[in-house]
């Protein structure tokens, strides 16, 4: 067997710089779980389907399974951690508690990634536009109707400030 | 799972690409958005002893009008093209198309022209583009050729192109202001790989097909040219007796594959609804277009 090849990278992930040398192969989830203990950022499918893995990469929603971690070279990346700390979905984040719309909760901080891109993207939004837009996140315990019901309300409270 | 080993290389620049695909060909796999790629590898279905990543290359990307040709670099991100003002106006099929491709995340990383080289059956992009009539230039050590669209799809993830060569853009005839254009497609959930699917570029005058290409996917193993029921249909009024002649053709044109999303015959059935459905909206676009020409005159 030949010798895990690694290359060095540097990123800022949540606001912080962070030199790493990484695996070719390693995924950039397990990068940040693995290496830097962010294990907000979840694992469910590692081919994409899920949605679990959602990361934020230079402003941007993406599958943090289906990008190498020495892709992330120069990027920054936002994960669970840093949005929750910045406090950018905390409205968000309350109306997903006061809609019940979770239940083991493996699929939502996915779903908040997501569902972040489009508060960015601002309203308005139809129920059918949440649902076409967080079709990408399963949820395996609930069902969608809460989670659209959360990200609808705060969509909707966004717009009336 | 993890993906097995492989050997990576961040490429700075397309001699250097080209370089490495001459040298390592088939054992190279191009690492675009790899939102295709990166899934393969994860199951393991494939091994590839190199990965060329292809992403800081600025050359692939973006979107230029050059005449009546839209021209894509192989780079482009499928949400560049779909916040594209150029391809909202110049080709309304694809712009149709491209929300019915995967979902939010992946349309951020993946790219036009991976999705194109790839050949996935039930991908979007490479039936429209052969709806439209595409070009597809692909370069290599030894030169750049341009092959059509209609060349260029061969069969199951098999194109034209050689181990050795890269695609690096798409050349799009804009879509004439004469003509109509309707993208169909229907899946389990939204975004999911479609189980059949109907790009439709066509020509009316007052009800009467003038010109119409038909491309299917999804059901069949590339995108395919549907050149009987395109005959049955064109130089005669859409009517009920067209339905039923494009229909029958189908039953030639088509091959639909078997397996877990349907049997060859209700595919043939889905793709027989999607060609009414999207021949009445072609009528109606067409007629729309026609009032609003008339009103403005």
């Amino acid at each position: 067997m030949s010798l895990e090849e690694t290359l060095p990278i540097t990123l800022t992930v949540n606001g912080e710089r962070v030199a790493r040398s990484a695996p070719v192969r390693q995924h950039l989830v397990d990068f940040l779980r693995m290496e830097l203990g962010l294990t907000g950022s979840h694992i469910g499918c590692e081919h994409g389907i899920c949605g679990a893995c959602s990361v934020r990469v230079d402003g941007a929603v993406i599958r943090g399974c289906l990008m190498l971690a020495v892709q992330a070279d120069g990027a920054d990346v936002v994960t669970i951690e840093g949005l929750t700390e910045s406090e950018e979905i905390a409205d968000l984040q309350q109306k997903f508690v006061e809609r019940n719309a979770l239940q083991c909760g493996y699929c939502t901080p996915g779903m908040l990634m997501t569902a972040a891109e489009l508060l960015k993207q601002g309203g308005p939004a139809t129920r059918d536009d949440i649902r076409t837009f967080m079709s990408g996140n399963y949820c395996r315990c609930t069902g969608y109707h809460a989670i659209v019901d959360a990200i609808e309300t705060t969509l909707n409270a966004r717009m009336r400030r | 799972m993890k993906a097995p080993r492989f050997s990576y290389v961040r490429a700075e620049s397309l001699a250097q690409v080209l370089g490495l695909l001459a040298e390592h060909g088939d054992d190279a796999r191009i690492l675009a958005g790899g939102q295709s790629l990166v899934p393969v590898l994860n199951m393991r279905l494939s091994q590839p002893k190199l990965l060329i990543d292809i992403n800081r290359i600025a050359a692939l990307k973006g979107i230029a009008v050059q005449g009546d040709v839209v021209r894509i670099g192989a780079l482009t991100r499928h949400v560049e093209v779909m916040n594209s003002q150029i391809v909202a106006r110049r080709l309304p099929l694809i712009a149709e198309a491209m929300p019915h491709v995967a979902h939010v995340a992946v349309r951020n990383r993946g790219t036009f022209g991976g999705s194109i080289a790839l050949a996935d059956p039930s991908a979007e992009m490479p039936a429209c583009i052969l709806a439209l009539g595409a070009s597809l230039v692909v370069e290599s050590t030894r030169g750049r050729r341009v092959i059509a669209a209609d060349d260029f799809f061969l069969g199951l993830y098999e194109t034209a192109r050689e181990p050795d060569e890269l695609l690096v853009e798409v050349l799009i005839p804009a879509q004439k202001p004469d003509h109509v254009s309707v993208f169909m497609e229907l899946s389990r959930r939204h975004g999911d790989f479609a189980i059949a699917g109907l790009a439709c570029y066509a020509r009316f005058h007052e009800q009467m097909v003038q010109e119409a290409r038909l491309v299917y996917f999804g059901s069949e193993t590339k995108p395919t040219l549907a050149a009987g029921a395109m005959r049955a249909i064109t130089g005669k009024p859409w009517s009920q007796a067209s339905r039923e002649a494009a229909c029958a053709a189908l039953a030639d044109d088509l091959d639909p594959i078997d397996n877990t999303f349907g049997s060859p015959a209700t595919k043939l059935h889905l793709q027989r609804v999607l060609t009414q459905r999207a021949l009445d909206k072609a009528n109606e676009r067409a007629t729309e277009r026609a009032t609003e020409r008339a009103t403005v005159q």
